[in-house]
């Protein structure tokens, strides 16, 4: 059954480590299942990236970057785990080729805004706020994305030819020699979308049998003749008089002092008091 | 006075009631508060485990019965409530996102138990709950009593936990409704749209699950689930330049039925300001009064029954219209209102003031104050000092825990008696800590929150407060149960402090690294040469017109140069 898995982090779990953990699967066994990538061999999985990077790295918070080599071999572990069949990778940085250089795991498709040397410029600015708002190969892919529906047979051809250097002032570039299909025959469909495959039948079905209802126990009140009541929310005099529990064991006061007490005096017992005058 | 001889209905398995109140404020403000209850009789802790929910969630059911949960209130809310100028809200609440959870006897290991319970309800509300962990979690000792049934109370079950950096969005709101037996299709909750319940003064939504009294013998329980949400829609924040709102300019939609599911489903707006219709004109008019006691006073409400085909008229949809016409009107002061702020100068030391008012004229009253600090603020106890109206007043309890080192957190627990129309001022010095260089969120000049205090007390009230909990009455009325007539439980929460912690220069690891590679490479380099080179003596290259002299010389026969 298609379905579409959409992970949200937010905010200060963003960091690169979480990410990676989030694609290898290595999460603690305490994490929801809202917030595992729950992926399969039969799972295309949609990569996409934005913001600030350079030659090899994008910045994740302001206060950390991920590399292409890592992204490649998490990538790789994915394959080797069978966490997905086909991969799509879209970035949006300044020289985002170079992230998609170092990946050697096929069947990953990768497109990227520009490449390595140039900048990838955003589109337009708000002027009520004053910062710009989104990237011109964003703008654009969004803008081409809007006309596909759930049926269109458009193919990766047809992305790649998203955000000329007219429009986009950068080069966009893409690799697919790792992919093992033709990107001609690729449905963006694959990856931005899923249809449910529904299958008419006009056979009967045989359902197992209903599930009787049990008997519910009868009321009982003659052993529960307790009755409930709600809590005090302030019971003042209760907690003036409340006295505190203490968890750990100390041992009492004046112990320890009394302790070191014996121990001097054992030892200028044994060994003499004129070893008294050097300490004092 | 619940007649004996009257037979109650027959009882229903399953109960959804859903009501909407809206109040408008002094201010041209409207505060506007949903709440869905859910009753069911049913027993989670029985051996054979319950398999057919129906109004009640799954989600929430299998979480009751997995982690043994007495209790359980979750609230998630946005902005800071404003005592002076809106009053008391209904369900208090404060900023970020706060988990108080109660369990049951027979669980062993609690804090196991509250660390799970942590991560699957950051994966059911799709927050951050993940980071509530032994730093930020405390138990108080005598604060934050059960609200449901249970003769038990010993507090080593509790556990409550705040984030108050955590920001309530679209992404919160929508497994919120999913909650809702009838989600977002039917009844009140079609007016949850994010668009415009997220451009509000104040927005907060929590989940509170409880025991409560079936009927009122009391001798059997069934579990109550009440979803609330609050919401503070603001008059100039939304542009509008009339005092005027509808249920379409505050939510974009109207009401057109009620939830099938729900048994009872209405609409309440406060009218107990406006007697004779002076301040503010209501339409469409009706006829249903209500009177209910609530947070210590009679207030009147316009009621609107939305099970009712009347109620929609002709056009087959409710949208309510309130058109301010004068601006008279005093706002009741809040009998009890706190504020918090940090004082102080620098990084390195502070204060923390707490000041708590006592309006009323006459009487006085005990507050529990509650404070939780995290472990970076040390905070100096022997400089705590409590003074009212100039003396020093003395708390007749204090509980204080204090902290350890990224394990726990500090907790003071105070009960102070606050004097009838007095300031009450509780100050204590702090210093603060300089984390590990890793511990640093990515924007340390932020600056690191502090949870709001809680205040906990019972406030005199000037009607009597009907203490018979299974009478049936509206539900922003029925939240915090009553033990006694002549006063009321209210809870309010002080405002997060933010505090800036000293930074380190985050440039230094290169700088350090930079620098020694630096003095090895020329110490070292040095040292090595000079141990290890060995020198030759070596015949200087004579110059060129030296070197044809000498061959000259030689070819005369006569000694070199």
């Amino acid at each position: 059954m298609a379905e579409l898995l959409t992970l949200s982090l937010r905010e200060r779990p963003v960091t690169v480590e979480n990410f990676l953990r989030v694609l290898t699967g290595r999460l603690p066994p305490s994490t929801p299942r809202s917030k595992r990538l729950l992926s399969d061999d039969r799972s295309n999985i949609l990569i996409y990236l934005t913001g600030h990077g350079g030659n090899g790295f994008l910045k994740f918070q302001d206060s950390e970057e991920i590399s292409n080599v890592e992204l490649a071999d998490a990538f790789e572990q994915m394959w080797q785990k069978r966490r997905y069949n086909e991969l799509l990778f879209i970035i949006d940085t300044c020289q985002g080729a170079s992230m998609y250089e170092r990946f050697y795991s096929p069947n990953i498709m990768a497109l990227a805004s520009s490449q390595v040397g140039e900048d990838s410029l955003s589109h337009q600015p708000d002027l009520a706020i004053g910062v710009h708002l989104m990237d011109r190969y964003t703008f654009y892919m969004l803008e081409f994305l809007e006309d596909i529906h759930p049926a269109s047979k458009t193919n990766m051809n047809d992305l790649f030819k998203v955000c000329p250097k007219s429009q986009c002032v950068s080069t966009p570039g893409h690799r697919t020699d790792l992919f093992l299909r033709d990107p001609g025959s690729v449905l963006i469909t694959d990856f931005f979308g899923s249809v449910r495959k529904v299958e008419l039948t006009m056979d009967a079905i045989n359902l197992t049998d209903p599930i009787k209802q049990m008997e519910e126990d009868p009321v009982n009140g003659e052993e529960q003749k307790e009755v409930y009541s709600y809590a005090d929310q302030l019971p003042v005099s209760e907690i003036i008089h409340q006295k505190p529990k203490q968890k750990d064991w100390h041992p009492p006061d004046g112990f320890i002092l009394g302790l070191w007490t014996l121990i001097l005096l054992v030892f200028f017992k044994t060994y003499g008091i004129k070893h008294l005058k050097h300490i004092f | 006075m619940e007649a004996a001889h009257c037979q109650p209905p027959p009882r229903e398995k399953w109960l959804l009631t859903e009501e909407l109140v809206i109040r408008p404020l002094h201010s041209g403000d409207i505060y506007a508060s949903f709440q869905f209850r859910t009753l069911w009789d049913t027993d989670f802790m029985r051996e054979n485990k319950v398999s057919h929910y129906r109004l009640f969630p799954k989600s929430l059911g299998q979480v009751i019965s997995k982690f043994s949960v007495r209790e359980l209130h979750i609230s998630f809310t946005q902005g800071y409530w404003r005592t002076m100028q809106w009053g008391q809200p209904f369900i208090p609440s404060p900023p970020g996102a706060e988990l108080w959870v109660w369990f049951q006897d027979s669980v062993t290991d609690v804090d196991a138990t509250w660390k799970e319970l942590t991560n699957v309800l950051s994966g059911i509300f799709c927050a951050s709950l993940n980071f509530i962990d032994s730093t930020n979690t405390v138990q108080p000792s005598a604060s934050f009593k059960p609200l449901g049934l249970g003769n038990v109370t010993d507090h080593s079950f509790l556990r409550y936990a705040t984030l108050p950096r955590e920001i309530v969005c679209t992404e919160n709101l929508t497994p919120w409704k999913k909650l809702l037996p009838c989600g977002s299709k039917a009844g009140l909750a079609v007016l949850l749209k994010s668009e415009k319940l997220f451009h509000s003064s104040f927005h907060s939504q929590a989940v509170h699950i409880r025991s409560v009294c079936q009927d009122w013998q009391c001798k059997t329980t069934s579990w109550e689930l009440r979803q609330t949400l609050n919401s503070v829609f603001d008059l100039h924040n939304s542009g509008q330049t009339k005092r005027e709102w509808s249920l379409f300019k505050m939510f974009s939609r109207t009401l057109t039925e009620a939830c099938p599911l729900a048994s009872s489903s209405k609409l309440y707006i406060d009218i107990t300001d406006n007697p004779q219709g002076e301040q503010f004109e209501l339409s469409p008019a009706t006829s249903l009064l209500s009177q209910a006691v609530v947070l210590g006073d009679r207030r009147t409400f316009s009621v609107y029954d939305l099970t009712q085909e009347t109620t929609f008229g002709t056009v087959r949809s409710l949208n309510l219209l309130i058109r301010w016409k004068s601006n008279e009107g005093e706002m009741l002061r809040p009998l009890l209102h706190a504020e918090r702020y940090v004082a102080g100068y620098g990084l390195q030391t502070g204060e923390i003031h707490t000041l708590m008012y006592n309006n009323h004229p006459y009487r006085s009253f005990p507050v529990l104050l509650l404070d939780s600090v995290p472990w970076y603020l040390r905070l100096y106890i022997h400089t705590l000092s409590v003074t009212s109206k100039g003396k020093d007043n003395k708390p007749s309890y204090i509980h204080y825990e204090p902290s350890k080192d990224r394990v726990k957190p500090h907790l003071l627990e105070m009960l102070i008696q606050l004097p009838p129309n007095s300031v009450t001022e509780v100050t204590v010095q702090f210093e603060r800590a300089l984390l590990k260089w890793t511990e640093y969120p990515p924007d340390p000049n932020h600056g690191f929150y502090v949870g709001s205090s809680v205040i906990s007390s019972l406030v005199p009230s000037t009607v009597a407060m009907h203490t018979n909990s299974t009478r049936e009455r509206p539900l922003f009325s029925s939240f915090f149960p009553c033990k006694e007539e002549s006063s009321y439980f209210v809870r309010i929460y002080t405002e997060p402090l933010l505090v800036n912690l000293p930074t380190p220069d985050f440039s230094m690891p290169y700088n350090v690294i930079c620098l020694t590679c630096t003095v090895v490479a020329v110490g070292y380099g040095s040292l090595y040469n000079l141990l290890t080179r060995s020198f030759q003596i070596e015949e200087p290259n004579p110059g060129l017109a030296k070197r044809i002299a000498n061959v000259i010389r030689r070819m005369r026969g006569v000694p070199p140069l």
